[in-house]
């Protein structure tokens, strides 16, 4: 069904990339951690740096990647529209206009994870790598069908785990129903250094002490990011902002552009609050 | 400052304890094991070990311990001299229901203060013990 969809499709001009796309599911087993924030702010640092994105929510029945990004007043139609035939793929990918080299592909709100075929959703995440350089998959939380579809197309995974108890424990079931065959790296995610160093947090050393896994960036827990969220306004986009810049480094280390190990974000000074706030 | 007070008064960070607690019950996720069961393990590992050679129990340590892909367990186990053996090394099934009691209380009285699991309520089938008062070490 996809292919036949696919096949009277023209190639929108810059979304072909020379070799096929990397497929990256962000996944985490719990829920609330920052998968969809963290979806929304590295597909659009990817695509900044030039790449072409599309950025697929998985999360059939509880669509959110839309609103993260500030796209939710465009989305006409989702995944299961075009798995079922209804659009093209083109009709359904929406084109944010801020950075034109990222695409979205909504999930269906009002249907159910069930209804998705994991063969039929692998198919579409693998015409999508042949069209994209990065397909970033956004997968919902639970380790049940939803998670099974999203993980199902994808050979590499992001982790997404705050440094939280309940967090590291569903992120190392995670890790493990991955399985060996995938790539998978590690952002921590809402770090508060100064609860690190009064012994009230664990740190990013703690949480890999037990995931054993390549860390790929850690995120403060910043206001910025809250706002930006109010805003729809993806905090990746923002060049004054630290957690902007933290996401900007983590989508460098996925193109390869750069190689230094992630910088873990250090308590603010004075003077850093005093003139840092946004509201 | 408020580390310092911390440790003066004796409180564990909670990060500490929260990074403790996350590796027992991942260690348990992981063998599929209860901890009680865990307990249980190290318990026999100790019992089946003095029934060659006599162990300080007091100072054996099982850890578990997660690398890469599984979990690696370490036992240090102190031994204190060799006791005479039992003549004929017990041979696999009779050693399955040789678990005499007198290692076990030994074990359990090792100071962890834990309360032992209640061990193999149902005894398979009348097996012959015959190495049991042979095999368990003598109270040093």
């Amino acid at each position: 069904m996809i292919n036949q969809v696919v096949q009277d499709e023209v190639p929108v001009a810059g979304d072909v990339p020379r070799v096929r796309g990397r497929a990256i599911v962000v996944t985490s087993g719990k829920g609330g951690v920052g998968k969809t924030t963290t979806t929304a702010n590295l597909g659009t640092a990817l695509a900044a740096l030039g790449a072409s994105v599309v950025l697929v929510d998985a999360d059939v029945g509880l669509r959110n990647l839309d609103i993260v990004l500030g796209l939710e007043a465009r989305v006409r139609h989702h995944v299961l529209d075009v798995l079922e035939g209804v659009v093209t793929l083109d009709e359904a990918l929406v084109t944010d206009k801020r950075v034109p080299k990222l695409r979205l592909l909504a999930a269906a709100q009002t249907r159910e994870k069930d209804d998705v075929d994991t063969a039929a959703f692998r198919d579409l995440i693998g015409t999508l790598r042949d069209r994209f350089d990065y397909v970033l998959i956004d997968c919902p939380a639970g380790i049940e069908k939803g998670f099974v579809n999203a993980i199902a197309g994808a050979d590499e995974a992001i982790v997404v785990c705050t440094p939280e108890v309940a967090a590291v424990r569903d992120a190392d079931r995670v890790v493990g129903l991955l399985g060996d065959d995938r790539k998978v790296e590690l952002i921590v995610n809402r770090l508060r250094p100064a609860l690190v160093r009064k012994g009230k947090m664990l740190s990013v050393d703690d949480v890999n002490d037990i995931l054993h896994l390549p860390l790929l960036g850690v995120i403060a827990d910043a206001p910025d990011v809250i706002v930006s969220t109010n805003r729809g306004q993806p905090v990746a986009l923002d060049p004054a902002s630290e957690v902007g810049e933290s996401y900007r480094a983590i989508a460098r280390r996925i193109t390869g552009q750069d190689s230094a190990a992630p910088e873990i974000p250090r308590e603010k000074t004075f003077l850093g609050k005093l003139f840092g706030g946004r509201s | 400052m408020i580390e310092f007070l911390n440790r003066l008064f004796g409180r564990e960070p909670s990060s500490r304890t929260a990074k403790e607690r996350l590796k027992l019950v991942l260690l348990s996720d992981h063998l599929s094991l209860a901890p009680d069961v865990i307990e249980a393990l190290k318990h026999d590992l100790f019992e089946v070990i003095s029934r060659y050679v006599e162990i300080d129990a007091a100072n054996c340590d099982v850890t578990f311990e997660q690398r890469e892909k599984q979990v690696a367990m370490m036992a240090n186990i102190p031994i204190l001299g060799m006791q005479k053996r039992p003549a004929p090394p017990p041979v696999p099934p009779a050693s399955h229901t040789n678990g005499s009691s007198k290692p076990a209380r030994k074990a359990s009285a090792n100071g962890s203060g834990t309360p032992r699991r209640r061990r193999r309520k149902a005894q398979p089938q009348s097996m012959p013990q015959p190495q049991l008062a042979q095999g368990s070490p003598q109270p040093t």
